[in-house]
């Protein structure tokens, strides 16, 4: 997963590839440039934009070809929105680039207010001419011919006849043109120039040891890039080099690439050099074969650098350049940063992780920089003061983040500034390093371009025998290296000089890792077998060393990037200064350069919002709650249910307008049969169950989840629940001290004789049999002697001794002045204990009153009837006579009774049923519950009051009964 | 008169049960067993083989030992421990038919949320800091007291070591709190113990599966869980960098929030019928 990690941000630093700075760096696709834009018009035309900047293409003449060939560029102009005149911008692009790789920059720069000038430079796209890499005959005499076009605009504001007030800036390719044109034209009023060269021939060659003149080993893969680069494009770029007086759009048919050649035929020259001018293809071409510069190319490269000129300039100057470049290195702006120096030219340094091995981590930040120095100087004179920071540094991107941290500097410190010595461990044994005959296989320390990527590793760069590494002791502080950690080797050769590639990394166990993925080529001459010193200046740039890390110096005889000699050597390699010299700064981490956290502050907002959220909804419950009913009238009373309703989610009506009441002292048996609501009204009087509407008062407090009522309410619903692992004497404890009431007050010893479990009390929960639970269930109800006591089927798996010794309890409790509501299916149980029932069928109370009226009263008369047949008649001879109030039918096939309640004397309504024909056989005055709780549900269900008859449709009241009633 | 459901009871109610003497037995034998399998492995590695054997990391001391033994329970099993010590007591309670007389005591819906949830985290929070400190004890005894080595490199001194490796407790405590607090919100839903905790376990399955799909990029930051390594962070040589650890912290408190209040408010309103 930290692997992922690593590669997600690589992944976002490739796709901040888009960046603008990305677009100045140097294109080393081969890929013609020309055919690789859409085709601009050829013809001067006026093209309108968004923001209200306008676009003129136009090819500009300038100077010819040294063979007399005219030359003209193909330019675009950028205007405005507003009147002007406004100050310029020339724009240079890079290598194999054109005015097109420039456009987005443009646009910026114009919607800042600034004309702008791009261009497409000679031996490049759609341009004329040869490719002479910056040659101050042709390349820089073409910047001064437009800055002349842009003295000759009226929009431009001008500091004089022709002078325009004119920034330069580009990168790479064009960041050299930015400071060669500032060199040799005072009219320049700015320049930024980024990600280039002081001079060529350091870059191409370069050379570590220090105090050395001599050119190093040729960075081969840069330059074979260069060379595919050119050659690729020379096919694509037709008519790139049009015969004087052409538009420059040709066609295909003189696709000769200079005005001397016929068109249609092609030289090897061409084909081999592609647009570069012939001369300097040669040079170069020699110089890639034997791996060193003839005096010439030298003389050529040097002569095309901002490095003769540098001390001319006096434009303000900022200097972007890449930490790991690996081809124009920090060395190339730190030159150039001298030279106007000297010169005393107001001038910033920017490193940027960018390059042309990757993209900028803060391309906004480089492209502020840029704008912001542009403005300035535009706007103000050559001696404002710095608008940006006068050095500022990226540090390595830190694990798991995108972006570089930036630090300023207040002063440009060089490369040797601020130095600190990390010991080197000197090997057991000298290393020996050998170069094998014809240099391979070589060492991969860095590949252009790819500077980015994971490759190459340790493993290809210390080839066995061909490296040799210098181990650093471990960090005991954490260092910022800024500029050029140096190392002291003592070389002892077998050959006259020694080429030697030296590269930093961190060790990592067994393996080590490049912070920077940088090498510097070493050559020096020395005698065969005598021992040499030389000072190696690696290559500059920005490492964080932290402490507890160790580091490695590294040295091979071979690198694939750069032309290595191909005779068999071997070198005897030691530390002669057991040091690495390190440069080190303590730059301020500017606060804008650490990415805003967005992700910190939205998750802490929300966060915040939802605990606000939370807060406020229990605050407004708070509210609600204190204005909970307290009914004082029924404060004497232990229970009132108040007409509850509840409607389950599936529609189902559980519970319909209940209303009923216990007083003090008595046993009430709830009544009803399954799905009565007997357990969804037991457990809305617990607050189990949120009643729809209606309420329940205990003792004039109302029930609701939660009350302290409760507290006053011993309840076993639906069967006892304990906890398995404690014994059943634990769980009562542990019951009890949930509720958070004294230990004395909950009279355990009462509740215990209840229970009578004797020894099994001190077993765990899970032994014990369906009634010890019952029992214990009981007990726990009756734990701190509540005032009131709902048993739910108290009776269940209790043996019929049991049974016997439970009811004295109960009444002998409620006795006492207190409660209890039983509600069970054992008519003759609850007949026997309790003193009142409530009797629910279908969710509705049918009756409710003391057991003894219910089963005895003067003006009833139970008639016990033969058959079912003689229900008919009696009720018949009932129905017609006067002060019948009642007739109850019970239509059980084995004991059909008729119920009679009336005003008339029992005598007569006997006399009244047996004259009927019914045949009686046996008349009473008192009723078992049963008759009473099935005559009422007889009576409860409609009109099937007097429907006994039609029993044969729904079948006898005992068996509709005994189906569950269907929700 | 002490409140209702006191933590003291609380903790006697699930101090005794089966699963949390389990759960003990693990972390006491996680790292007795460790060093038991490490002492298996005689095969001294081939020589010359520059690659690191994670068993040489391990065993090279105590600090190793116990950030190789926590590397390995912070992947699963310490989340298991969160998803069972919040998420499975209220479902439990209703499994025993002990809820309904709880909350008739009476203890309040909240107070029994809350008691339960203390005692939960508490023990969690015991367990989490417990495999770490058995552990560098079992390490120490067994491997010695060399400080520990940086993977990338370098060695961590024991002052520097153990407040981070503290540090990193505390941090992996956090992590594990979004799903506690999600099986507890399942347990109060669905009262059924082994949805509350094998719906946390899915959770964080989908979201390990969903984390290894590059495509999702940036969307995978809110996965509960895709921070959870961030921790590894702090034990790098030099300074620390807090980026991931905050991110990581701030999307675990969200997350507990929410689900703890979507438990509390699903409890408030629910009918009891277990």
């Amino acid at each position: 997963m930290q692997r992922l990690a690593r590669q997600r941000r690589r992944g976002a630093v490739a796709s901040a590839a888009v960046a603008a700075l990305a677009a100045l760096v140097l294109v080393a696709a081969p890929a013609g440039p020309a055919s690789a834009v859409p085709a601009a018009p050829s013809a001067p035309g006026v093209v309108p934009a968004e923001s209200g900047v306008r676009t003129t293409d136009q090819m500009v003449d300038v100077g010819p070809e040294s063979d007399g060939t005219a030359v003209r560029l193909d330019t675009r102009l950028y205007l405005p929105a507003g009147t002007g005149p406004h100050p310029a911008v020339l724009l240079a692009h890079g290598f194999g680039g054109s005015k097109e790789s420039v456009d987005k920059e443009a646009r910026q720069y114009a919607a800042d207010g600034t004309v702008v000038l791009t261009f497409t430079a000679r031996g490049f796209g759609r341009s004329g001419g040869r490719i002479h890499l910056n040659s101050p005959d042709f390349e820089i005499a073409d910047g001064k011919a437009l800055l002349d076009l842009l003295g000759s605009r009226p929009e431009v504001r001008r500091d004089g006849t022709g002078d325009p007030r004119v920034a330069v800036a580009g990168g790479s390719y064009g960041g050299a043109f930015a400071l060669m044109l500032a060199g040799v034209d005072p009219r320049v009023d700015a320049t930024v120039a980024a990600i280039t060269w002081n001079d060529l021939a350091t870059s191409l060659f370069p050379q570590g040891a220090e105090g050395s003149t001599d050119p190093g080993p040729y960075k081969q893969l840069w330059g074979a890039r260069f060379f595919g680069a050119s050659v690729g494009s020379a096919g694509g770029a037709t008519g790139a080099t049009g015969p004087a007086g052409a538009t420059g759009a040709t066609g295909p048919s003189s696709g000769g690439t200079g005005g001397t050649t016929p068109a249609g035929a092609t030289s090897p020259a061409d084909v081999l050099c592609g647009r570069f001018d012939v001369t300097l293809c040669r040079q170069l071409q020699d110089a890639a074969e034997t791996g060193r510069p003839s005096p010439a190319l030298l003389a050529t490269l040097h002569r095309n650098s901002p490095r003769p000129t540098i001390a001319e300039v006096t434009a303000p100057t900022l200097l972007v350049q890449g930490e790991s470049d690996t081809l124009f290195g920090l060395d190339q702006a730190d030159a150039n940063a001298a030279g106007l120096a000297t010169a005393g030219t107001r001038h910033a340094v920017r490193w940027t992780d960018g390059g042309h091995d990757g993209a900028s981590s803060n391309p906004g930040l480089d492209e502020d920089a840029a704008r912001t120095w542009v403005r300035t100087y535009l706007a103000g004179t050559r001696t404002d003061a710095l608008p940006v920071p006068a050095f500022t540094y990226s540090l390595p991107i830190p694990r798991r983040t995108d972006t570089a941290p930036v630090a300023t500097l207040d002063t440009y410190p060089g490369l040797r500034d601020g130095l600190e010595q990390v010991p080197l461990r000197r090997p057991d044994r000298p290393a020996v390093v050998l170069t094998p005959p014809g240099g391979q296989p070589s060492s991969m320390t860095s590949i252009p371009g790819l500077g980015a990527t994971e490759l190459p590793t340790y493993r290809l760069a210390a080839l066995p025998g061909m490296s040799a590494a210098f181990d650093s002791t471990v960090l005991d502080r954490s260092l910022t290296v800024v500029g050029t950690p140096s190392v002291r080797l003592s070389v002892t050769s077998t050959g006259a000089e020694a080429t030697l590639f030296v590269s930093m990394w961190r060790v990592e166990g067994t393996d080590a890792v490049q912070q920077r993925s940088l090498t510097t080529p070493v050559r020096v001459a020395l005698t065969p077998g005598k021992a040499t010193d030389v000072t190696v200046d690696l290559p500059a740039s920005v490492w964080s060393m932290a402490a507890g890390s160790r580091w490695r110096v590294l040295v091979t005889s071979t690198d694939s990037s750069f032309t290595t000699p191909r005779e068999a050597r071997a070198d005897r390699i030691t530390l002669a200064d057991p040091v690495l010299e390190v440069p080190t700064a303590q730059g301020r981490i500017a606060a804008s350069s650490t990415e805003r956290d967005t992700e910190t502050l939205a998750l802490a907002s929300a966060i915040l919002g939802l605990l606000a959220g939370i807060t406020s909804a229990a605050l407004l419950r708070r509210r609600r709650r204190h204005r909970e009913a307290v009914r004082e009238d029924y404060a004497d009373i232990p229970l009132v249910v108040d007409s509850l309703v509840k409607t389950y989610s599936d529609g189902h009506r559980a519970v319909d307008d209940v209303s009923w009441r216990a007083e003090r002292g008595q046993v009430v048996g709830l009544l009803g049969p399954n799905g009565a609501g007997k357990t969804t009204t037991m457990r809305m009087m617990l607050g189990l169950i949120t009643p729809d509407s209606g309420s329940v008062h205990v003792l004039g407090r109302p029930v609701h989840p939660g009350s302290e009522v409760l507290g006053r309410v011993g309840a076993l619903v639906e069967g006892p629940g304990f906890l398995p692992h404690l014994t059943g004497r634990q769980n009562l404890e542990a019951y009890w001290a949930a509720t958070g009431r004294p230990a004395e007050e909950a009279a355990l010893d009462e509740a215990l004789a209840v229970a009578a479990l004797g020894g099994a009390l001190d077993r765990p929960v899970r032994t014990y049999s369906h009634g010890m639970k019952q029992r214990l269930g009981i007990a726990q109800a009756m734990l701190g002697r509540p005032e009131v006591l709902f048993l739910d089927e108290p009776t269940n798996g209790l043996d019929p001794p049991q049974i016997a010794a439970m009811r004295p309890i109960l009444q002998s409790y409620a006795a006492t002045g207190r409660t209890v509501v039983v509600s069970s299916h054992l008519l003759a149980e609850v007949e026997m204990t309790c003193s009142h029932v409530v009797v629910m069928h279908a969710g509705r109370v049918v009756t409710a009153g003391p057991v003894t009226e219910l089963l005895a009263s003067e003006d009833t008369t139970v008639f016990e009837l033969a058959s079912v047949a003689s229900i008919a008649p009696a009720r018949a001879a009932l129905a017609g006579a006067d002060g019948i109030r009642s007739v109850e039918v019970v239509d059980d096939p084995t004991k059909p009774t008729v119920t009679v309640v009336s005003d008339r004397a029992r005598e007569a309504v006997v006399r009244a049923v047996v004259e009927s024909g019914a045949e009686v056989v046996g008349v009473g005055s008192r009723r078992h519950l049963e008759e009473v709780f099935l005559g009422v549900i007889a009576s409860s269900q409609g009109p099937s009051g007097d429907g006994s008859g039609d029993g044969d449709g729904a079948g006898s009241i005992v068996e509709r009964l005994r189906q569950v009633r269907a929700r | 008169m002490s409140k209702p459901l006191s933590w003291r009871a609380e903790l006697r109610r699930q101090l005794g049960r089966r699963r949390t003497l389990w759960m003990i037995g693990i972390v006491v034998a996680l790292p007795l067993v460790l060093v038991a399998a490490f002492s298996l492995d005689d095969e001294p590695g081939r020589p010359g083989d520059p690659t690191v054997r994670l068993v040489d990391l391990a065993t090279g001391g105590g600090p190793n030992f116990t950030v190789f033994a926590f590397v390995v329970s912070a992947e699963l099993l310490l989340f298991i421990v969160a998803a069972l010590f919040a998420g499975d007591p209220v479902p439990a309670e209703a499994s025993w038919a002990s809820l309904r007389y709880l909350l008739t005591a009476p203890v309040s819906r909240a107070r029994l949320l809350t008691s339960k949830l203390v005692i939960g985290f508490l023990s969690t929070a015991t367990l989490v800091i417990a495999l770490p400190a058995w552990s560098l004890v079992v390490g120490t005894l067994a491997y010695g007291p060399q400080p520990f080595s940086i993977l990338g490199g370098g060695e961590l001194p024991w002052a520097e070591w153990l407040p981070r490796m503290a540090v990193a407790v505390v941090y992996v405590l956090v992590m594990i709190l979004p799903i506690g607090a999600f099986s507890f919100w399942v347990g109060v839903r669905s009262q059924t113990p082994l949805a509350a905790v094998g719906g946390a376990l899915v959770l964080l399955i989908v979201s390990g599966i969903l984390d290894s799909i590059d495509a999702l990029g940036d969307w995978r930051k809110a996965l509960p869980g895709h921070y959870s390594r961030a921790w590894l962070d702090l034990l790098v040589s030099g300074p620390v960098d807090w980026t991931d650890l905050r991110h990581g912290a701030l999307w675990a408190t969200l997350y507990t929030v929410l689900f703890l209040a979507l438990g509390y408010r699903r409890f408030r309103r629910q009918d009891i019928l277990s």
